[in-house]
């Protein structure tokens, strides 16, 4: 690739202080990506991916280390990061077309040529005559392409998807991805997804990055390369590869029900 | 999505269909037949002198009461004189009810000192606090607003504030990625998730507001419904009472719907 180094993370630990004692959610987490990548990044539940993604948006400090995007150091929410939290968090109240003008207003950047970029990815991907609708109106899918518009809008350098379809039926989820990885794909986004489902972290991702029970440290990473015609997540699936990755990392994570 | 295919119904789904309409017809028969059999009963047993009328008043004495008060123009000036009070009082009760939640969710400090004063507050009866208004604000039309606003006051107060902390977390996280303010935040997400809350708390201002507004007019006013009840009540005309309990019912049916309107207009987007 020889792609620049986008997202820098510093040896970031992260310590939670509650009434009952100390939390060590992060240790010593050191990673890159590279501009146009996709990272995966899977975990047991509660290893503290959620956070580590928090910390990288900049809603979260950390305890320890620091974060860069580019030669910037994150001190704070920034435009170059588009984050999307859990399910899609359209606003019922607005109409499809308020909603993916909702982080242009926040910023104060309601200018003709940004708006006229929200429009014209309204039209690039099918939503265009959904405008007036609200998010009611929407099929599943449909609401999660508006999501993602949304985020896009404010041209971030890099998206933050946390845990982003889980909110989805299987079916429902599987198509969602294929479809936001296509649109990513086609913007050129460097991403990071933080998910629990090792088969969507493989199927997405050019690198699986698996993070250990708290306090949560990489216990591996992997490039993925699957030998598939087609390179979408719903094709990748079927890839010979793909049990093998499966089956590493599903080791890796030491789940026991 | 159902199924909404176009195909002739069938029998059985028509029959369905019918059972439904009749037994719709049926509750409302008897819902009016309710209301017929008590008033002919009521008409009755005074015509036949089971009670005494005096002390029981009479459907048609009633009827003839409101007509004299609409004659002399005494129906719509103490029902207006009411229904303006309460307009007002449940109004401002909300409004300033969301107001204080507002400034609660703002500081957290501030919602923690003032948690057991809320709580004490709201289970404190407010009319007990009538006389108190009165000395304060004076005998007049002021403080029987003042009493309809502070009998909805607290509950508006902790049921906004309980709607505001509801929001979900995920969307305030996702304004603050966007850079937000507080005051964004609460612009753009907290106010606009939270009107159903507050829709809510109106409607049951509503009832509030009309126990506030009456107990201030049995205190001091010289018009109203509540007013009249108690003149009337004073000098045993008992007519005079009845008329105002209906004509008050029928108000407060009136404004309930309204509200009801209301909700169904500002939430559209349901």
């Amino acid at each position: 690739m020889g792609a620049e180094v986008l997202v820098t993370v510093n040896n970031v630990s992260m310590t939670y202080h509650s009434p009952e004692g100390e939390i060590h959610a992060l240790q010593d987490i050191t990673l890159q990506v590279t501009e146009g990548e996709f990272v995966s990044i899977v975990g047991p539940s509660g290893c503290g991916k959620t956070t580590l993604l928090n910390i990288i948006a900049g809603l979260l400090t950390p305890t320890g280390g620091e974060v860069y995007i580019g030669d910037k150091k994150v001190t704070g929410p920034t435009s170059l990061v588009g984050y999307m939290p859990q399910s899609d968090q359209l606003f019922e109240w607005r109409t499809i077309w308020k909603n993916v003008l909702l982080g242009l207003e926040v910023q104060k950047k309601l200018r003709p040529e940004t708006v006229a970029f929200a429009a014209q990815m309204l039209e690039n991907y099918g939503l265009a005559g959904f405008k007036n609708a609200y998010p009611s109106q929407l099929s599943g899918g449909m609401r999660q392409r508006a999501a993602l518009i949304r985020t896009l809008a404010i041209n971030p350098s890099i998206l933050l998807l946390d845990e982003a379809f889980s909110a989805l039926d299987y079916q429902t989820r599987l198509l969602v991805a294929d479809d936001i990885k296509q649109i990513i794909t086609r913007e050129n986004k460097t991403t990071i997804l933080v998910t629990h489902d090792i088969a969507e972290a493989i199927s997405m991702a050019d690198r699986v990055v698996v993070l250990s029970k708290r306090p949560g440290r990489i216990k591996a990473v992997h490039d993925i390369r699957l030998t598939c015609a087609v390179r979408t997540p719903l094709r990748c699936r079927e890839a010979p590869e793909f049990r093998e990755y499966f089956n590493l990392i599903w080791k890796e994570l030491d789940v026991h029900a | 999505m159902p199924d909404t295919e176009k195909r002739p119904a069938s029998a059985a789904y028509l029959a369905y269909l019918e059972q439904r309409r009749c037994s719709r017809r049926r509750v409302m028969a008897a819902r009016i037949l309710l209301l017929a059999g008590i008033i002919l009963l009521w008409e009755a047993a005074a015509v036949l002198h089971w009670i005494d009328p005096f002390i029981t008043s009479q459907p048609t004495r009633i009827l003839r009461t409101i007509v004299t008060l609409y004659r002399e123009g005494g129906l719509f000036l103490h029902a207006g004189v009411t229904i303006a009070e309460t307009v007002a009082g449940f109004l401002l009760g909300t409004l300033a009810g969301t107001l204080v939640a507002v400034i609660l969710w703002w500081s957290d400090f501030l919602a923690e000192v003032l948690e057991p004063y809320l709580v004490v507050l709201n289970s404190l009866p407010k009319i007990a606090l009538g006389p108190v208004l009165i000395v304060w604000l004076g005998q007049g039309m002021q403080s029987i607003v003042a009493m309809a606003l502070f009998v909805s006051l607290i509950v508006t107060i902790i049921s906004v504030y309980a709607g505001f902390s509801q929001v979900d977390e995920n969307k305030i996280k996702l304004l603050i990625s966007f850079g937000a303010t507080k005051l964004q935040i609460l612009r753009l997400v907290i106010l606009p998730a939270s009107i159903p809350t507050i829709v809510s708390a109106l409607k049951i201002n509503v009832g509030l507001a009309w126990v506030g507004v009456i107990v201030g007019e049995f205190l001091v006013s010289r018009a109203g419904l509540g007013y009249l009840i108690v003149y009337g009540g004073q000098v045993f005309r008992l007519d005079l009472v009845m008329a105002s309990v209906i004509i008050l019912s029928a108000a407060a049916a009136l404004m309930y719907q309204a509200v009801v309107l209301l909700e169904k207009y500002v939430l559209q987007w349901r």
